[in-house]
């Protein structure tokens, strides 16, 4: 799983509201590069909850990669910095697609319920008496 | 039902046995010409994992695949961000649309989705024997991403549970779930609809996978009321069954045009190349 689903995914426990984010604590990540788009990153990062990244990065074991507070918009998108080592929106491409953990957990910061991640896979399965009907 | 529906059913069921008998020359060869193409653009069978429990690639996994490629000039000129499958099984179709559109590289994302926890495992193990990737999440169809990913996916592709089976065989777990679809075969694809309706982007398209029996041109009626329009991409007869694999998508024309006369003239437009134009008309015509 990496960082991007990992912003979308909320706890879905039954008589939890929000549920989001998930706190996440990382036993095994890997690294999988893969080629920067920049339309993509432009068109995903208004979708993107910032605070829940930068966690899951510091989570993940960079604490270093992002901007705390918010996305620095103007240096993630000034011209030619896609192909600058180190730029903003390399970090930001690196947090969101290029980092996967492999094995941990992720934990509803209302119910405390945990949903184990083993071999890539979170495992957001439920309990009969903790779906919602 | 009244008599007149009854009539009505008994005579689209005499059309479709008859048109069961040339159904062969209506679909895409399976193999000749489409053979090299399919080779190209999808999953090589031999690379795709299996298990027990897990469902392998059938002829409803081919027709989807076959559809999909039908449409992937219309996917490509989407340029879809992300792309979701609802019940990957063994991953045959994610990795089919991850490789049929890889041109479009890291600008596409893909998710997949499986109840199964082996089905998800077999999923991961294709998609890294193909070389191409997808987030795999096991949950119960979209349970824990309907919040966030509303409106935000682009594509969905479902071959849903479809078998017609008793009720309690829903929720049964392994393979079990990636058929058994209780009464008429619609229990899970009726809560699969709602849910992915919720997740599709303004300009998302849905593509499922139905059966005969589960009525389908019900199934494009329902999401006709909530302001989709639909075609038919493909239809396939076997042996067992006759497959279809729908394509919707969002048109305000569609919803707004249900309210009124109780049908969508974009859904006319396929119904007409099909033979249950006259059941249609008339039970539009008596509600």
């Amino acid at each position: 799983m990496r960082l991007l689903t990992h912003n979308f995914l909320a706890s879905n426990v039954k008589g939890v509201s929000t549920g989001y984010p998930l706190a996440l604590e990382v036993a095994k990540t890997s690294i999988k590069e893969v080629e920067l788009n920049v339309d993509f990153l432009r068109g995903i990062l208004p979708k993107i909850d910032w605070r829940a990244l930068f966690a899951a990065t510091s989570a993940a074991g960079f604490p270093e990669l992002l901007a705390a507070e918010q996305p620095p918009e103007a240096e993630l998108f000034a011209e030619g910095a896609a192909a600058v080592e180190g730029s903003a929106i390399r970090r930001l491409h690196h947090a969101l697609l290029e980092i996967h953990v492999e094995e941990g957990t992720l934990v509803c910061p209302d119910s405390g319920r945990s949903f184990p991640i083993l071999k890539g896979v979170p495992n957001m399965l439920l309990h009969e008496d903790e779906v919602r009907h | 039902m009244s008599a007149g529906d009854g009539a009505a059913v008994s005579a689209v069921e005499g059309k479709l046995a008859e048109l069961s008998a040339s159904c062969d020359l209506r679909t895409l060869p399976k193999r000749g010409k489409s053979a090299s193409a399919r080779t190209l653009n999808t999953a090589q069978i031999q690379l795709v994992a299996g298990h027990p429990e897990v469902y392998e690639p059938c002829d409803d996994s081919f027709a989807l695949v076959d559809a999909l490629l039908s449409d992937k000039a219309q996917l490509l000129t989407l340029q879809p961000s992300l792309c979701m499958e609802v019940g990957c099984g063994s991953g045959y179709v994610i990795t089919s649309l991850a490789i049929m559109l890889r041109q479009l590289g890291s600008g596409t994302q893909y998710l997949a989705t499986d109840i199964n926890q082996h089905a998800v495992e077999t999923t991961q193990a294709t998609l890294e024997a193909h070389g191409v990737h997808a987030d795999v999440i096991a949950t119960d169809i979209v349970s824990g991403l309907e919040k966030r990913l509303a409106g935000m996916v682009d594509v969905v592709v479902v071959n849903p549970p479809y078998v017609p089976t008793p009720e309690e065989e829903i929720g049964m777990k392994g393979i079990a779930s990636s058929w058994a679809g209780g009464l008429n075969g619609r229990q899970v694809i009726d809560r699969i609809l709602p849910a992915v309706r919720e997740l599709l982007s303004e300009k998302g398209c849905l593509y499922m996978i139905a059966l005969e029996d589960n009525d389908p041109l019900g199934i494009c009626h329902l999401m006709n009321e909530k302001g989709f329009a639909s075609r038919v991409l493909l239809k396939r007869c076997t042996d067992e069954e006759s497959l279809y694999v729908l394509k919707f998508w969002q048109d305000a024309a569609a919803g707004a045009n249900a309210s009124q006369s109780g049908r969508s003239p974009r859904a006319e437009s396929w119904l007409s190349q099909l033979p249950f134009k006259s059941f249609w008309h008339k039970n539009a015509g008596s509600s």
